[in-house]
């Protein structure tokens, strides 16, 4: 079957006056129609960036798409011309935001915001716009719809600014929906609730899902497949459950054991030493090979591949070529 | 949004007040009797005399200024020495002069400045971005008023086109009015067209760095929309703070403006009575200008929370 | 490390070229000038540029060259000193205003609000009117009228400073309030100062242009580039270079304080990160 979104290789870099950071650096993976994915690594490692990559909101002039392609529906995204590409974002693809507290605009009322997608994409006019508007209001769970639509955003407190971006999101009913750390600046009270609409949302609509975080919590329960990546490369791609059960790649394992966990007694929380490598001057070989404990020599010489673990499963570890 | 327009209403009685207390006592710092001073040299004896007691100037001083103040509210402004007429008709005649040259230089420079601006910021670092400070840092820097002399060498006098003194009303002869109002306008505009320029696309640069402007983007809105929608009404917020400035600016070049160009407005008014010591006329066009830039501030205020929905419920 | 990065601004170096230049001039001024500037030779009046006068002559048959030299020294001077008394004024009641905060802070903060809200050229013209014509009453003026900038900025620097942990120690180890606003605070607000010193420097210069131009300013004949200007109108026609040439130099003067102030803006505030 052919699946909705296919990246490939994608290389996205930010030109910077201290030099050219890879941020996206050979990404390739596949989402179906109806599937979960969440794209799970430390801050820095590219997965925001794969994100605006793929609905092409890169910060410009200094991001670009350098190579790779995106293909969606027969288009390869990465080089569709900025018109087409206007129609399907916010429309077939759409994104949720980290921090709900900017993502909306002061000066406009929330209904006019969630409207202006009805009426760019669906040509509705104005009025029928912040009715539609009140309707998707109530839709994410915002009560007394009605009157909100006139507030602005700062009338609104965290979670339901939140609910309004997801709102803005959904209202074409796109096919793909991604989620970029959508709960991280939110109350942990909260936290549960706006998962727990997303969900809902997601098999009421029948979207794909691309759901980003850091927390490995928080993808547990929202993806089937998890995809771990590091330094701007995947390093790790694998169903949930099998990633939870048994992680290959040394960093995946890594993640997992900092996790504290109740009823662990533990004298210090383990961490990954060391840090993340400069992106402006990255290392041969291995990326992960300063901070790995089961490094050989051959890692810091040639980087490794991602060598596949079993069905569907691949790490990117020269250990896991066997 | 109401109360917040009264409570700024409130808050200009002070100011008001504290002017008029500065007005008044303009005219006592001066060394002499402020009665002489008042009626000038060539005024007959009982005159002097007759005014001592109008103003109670044997009465202690604040009675004076509730004479005074009281005198002023119902629009008495006194008789100038010079023209010898009371100064409230003198003032409203000129006015209209001073205010159309005010109102078409902001317009001209607002038409230049802000979409400048915008086009710089939405090309930053470009070469239009480059030739956009080159120009508008000449503009801060060339003075008004040598601007409008040489422009009156090169259109008036060598090529011709435009009258270099002299006003008609646009309101009686659209054509000619405008043509002696040319000069005057692009001299008068200059400078309050770059500061503004320079403000409109530093805003504009703040603005599109924000979230919210990715989250516009990200919806497909066109980038038109997105820098005319979304920037452009919160750059406006602050840049309008500025405007207001400059149009005080404005106002206040007429002075200079309408001694070159020779315009019967209340800056050649002004001038003229500073020179001529005809106080009435000067304590009365202090009065108006003050107030007059009050107004200018409070409705800038209010139209910023317009902008900026935030202000009005942070107080 | 900050002068590598001021001289990376080709537009700062060039404003700070052009006022090394002007600075210059106007103290060798008695050597660059080739003729004495009040020297009246009737015979010579109204010449156009030549060898002999190279920027012609005015109504008077003084050389306009030498007059635009001198007046180079005469708006440095005036500028300069103008924008000392805004700062000194300024600096002081920024520093009372931000430390000491409560009623103090309220009134002078509105006064500097009321001058502020008033265009620069009524205020200055109000003030002289008062005060009369001449150069010292002139740089109170324009003193007086630059010193809100001033005083709002050190303002908000000892706002942010007076937290600082390092200030609470010095108040606990027993320094007089002197020594803290001046020796521990001030020191820390000079960047913003400086920059604000440079532009209004620029825009001081172009206001006692236009206030001599008036003839509030300088008493004739002092070459005042303004007063050269207000002899240029009276002859615009038959003796057009006398209005040139001045105005030239009122405009380099301030571009080249203008682009230097605008330099120093990059360089040292660290919010404008483009």
């Amino acid at each position: 079957m052919e699946p909705l979104l296919a990246v490939r290789d994608l290389r996205t870099q930010f030109f910077t006056l201290n030099g050219v950071i890879r941020a996206v650096d050979g990404v390739s993976f596949e989402l179906a129609p109806g599937e979960t994915l969440g794209l799970v690594g430390e801050s820095g490692c590219g997965k925001s960036v794969t994100a605006l990559s793929i609905m092409r909101i890169l910060p410009e002039p200094a991001g670009r798409i350098t190579g790779g392609s995106i293909h969606f529906r027969g288009q390869d995204l990465a080089v569709l011309p900025e018109r087409k590409m206007e129609k399907i974002r916010g429309n077939k693809i759409a994104m949720v935001y980290q921090e709900p507290m900017t993502a909306l605009n002061p000066a406009f009322t929330v209904g006019d915001q969630i409207g202006e997608v009805f009426r760019f994409h669906l040509e509705m006019g104005k009025r029928e716009a912040i009715q539609k508007a009140a309707e998707l209001l109530q839709q994410v769970g915002i009560p007394s719809p009605a009157s909100r639509v006139k507030d602005y955003p700062h009338q609104l407190s965290g979670g339901m600014r939140q609910r309004v971006v997801i709102a803005m999101a959904i209202a074409c009913n796109p096919e793909i929906l991604i989620a970029d750390e959508p709960v991280t600046a939110l109350d942990v009270t909260i936290q549960a609730q706006i998962l727990d609409l997303i969900l809902n949302l997601r098999s009421r609509l029948g979207m794909s899902l691309i759901l980003i975080s850091h927390d490995l919590g928080v993808v547990a329960n929202m993806v089937k497949r998890v995809i771990v990546m590091y330094a701007g490369r995947i390093v790790e791609s694998a169903g949930v459950e099998e990633i939870f059960r048994s992680p290959l790649h040394p960093y995946t394992r890594g993640l997992f054991q900092s996790i504290p966990r109740i009823g662990r007694r533990v004298e210090t929380l383990p961490e990954i030493p060391g840090s993340v490598p400069n992106l402006l001057n990255l290392p041969k070989g291995c990326k992960f090979v300063n901070r790995c404990g089961e490094g050989m020599d051959r890692c810091s010489k040639e980087e490794p591949d991602l060598f596949p673990a079993g069905k569907g499963r691949f790490s990117r570890c020269w250990n896991q070529e066997k | 949004m109401k109360t917040y327009v009264i409570k700024r209403l409130l808050q200009m009685i002070p100011v008001l007040l504290l002017i008029a207390v500065i007005v008044f006592f303009l005219l006592r710092l001066i060394p002499g009797d402020p009665a002489a001073i008042y009626v000038g040299a060539n005024a007959e004896p009982g005159v002097v005399e007759s005014i001592r007691r109008e103003m109670g100037l044997d009465q202690p001083i604040y009675i004076q200024f509730f004479i005074w103040l009281s005198r002023v509210m119902q629009g008495d402004f006194g008789t100038s020495i010079v023209y010898n007429t009371d100064v409230v008709s003198i003032i409203l005649q000129r006015l209209p002069v001073t205010l159309i040259l005010g109102f078409l230089s902001m317009m001209l420079a607002l038409l230049l400045a802000v979409p400048a601006g915008i086009l710089a910021a939405a090309n930053q670092n470009s070469y239009k971005d480059y030739l956009f400070t080159l120009l508008a840092v000449l503009g801060i820097s060339i003075p008004g008023f040598w601007l409008a002399l040489m422009l009156v060498i090169f259109f008036s006098v060598k090529l011709g086109w435009f009258p270099a003194t002299g006003f008609v009303s646009p309101f009686e002869d659209f054509l000619r009015g405008m043509q002696y109002l040319v000069l005057p306008c692009v001299s008068q505009a200059l400078l309050a067209c770059a500061i503004i320029a320079r403000m409109t696309r530093s805003t504009m640069l703040e603005v599109l760095r924000q979230e919210f402007i990715t989250t516009a983007r990200g919806k497909g809105l066109p980038r038109i929309w997105v820098v005319g929608k979304h920037a452009l009404k919160n750059a406006f917020a602050p840049t309008l703070t500025v405007i207001g400035f400059q149009l005080g600016n404005i106002l206040g070049g007429a002075v200079i403006t309408e001694t070159i160009f020779s315009l019967p407005g209340i800056g050649q008014l002004i001038f003229n009575a500073i020179g001529q010591r005809d106080y009435p006329i000067i304590q009365g066009c202090i009065l108006l200008v003050s107030f007059g830039f009050v107004l200018i501030n409070l409705i800038v205020d209010l139209l910023y929370s317009y902008f900026d929905p935030r202000i009005v419920y942070e107080g | 490390m900050l002068f590598k990065r001021l001289i990376r601004n080709k537009l700062a170096v060039l404003g700070a070229l052009l006022l090394l230049f002007l600075i210059t001039v106007a103290l060798l001024a008695p050597w660059v000038a080739t003729h004495n500037p009040l020297k009246i030779n009737i015979k010579e009046r109204l010449q156009p540029p030549s060898q002999a006068h190279f920027f012609g002559t005015d109504g008077y048959g003084r050389d306009l060259f030498s007059r635009v030299v001198y007046g180079a020294a005469i708006a440095l001077r005036v500028g300069f000193l103008s924008i000392v008394v805004a700062m000194s004024a300024g600096i002081i009641l920024g520093l009372i205003s931000g430390y000491y905060r409560g009623w103090i802070d309220a009134i002078i903060m509105r006064i500097m609000d009321a001058i502020l809200s008033f265009p620069i050229i009524l205020l200055a013209i109000g003030i002289m009117a008062v005060l009369g014509a001449g150069f010292a009453n002139l740089m109170i003026a324009l003193g007086l009228v630059y010193t809100p900038r001033f005083a709002r900025l050190v303002r908000s620097s000892v706002l942010s400073i007076r937290e600082k942990e390092y200030i609470e120690a010095a108040r606990v180890t027993g320094c007089s309030d002197f020594t803290i606003l001046f020796v521990h605070i001030l020191p820390n607000c000079w960047a913003p100062v400086i920059i604000q010193a440079t532009i209004s420097f620029g825009y001081a210069i172009l206001w006692e242009a236009a206030l001599s131009f008036l003839g509030l300013g300088a008493p004739p004949p002092s070459p005042s580039w303004g007063s050269l200007l207000a002899d240029g109108k009276e002859v615009l026609t038959r003796a057009p270079w006398m209005t040139y040439f001045p105005g030239l130099a009122i405009a380099m003067a301030v571009l080249a304080l203008n682009l230097f102030g605008d330099g120093l803006r990059d360089v040292l505030d660290p919010r404008i990160k483009e």
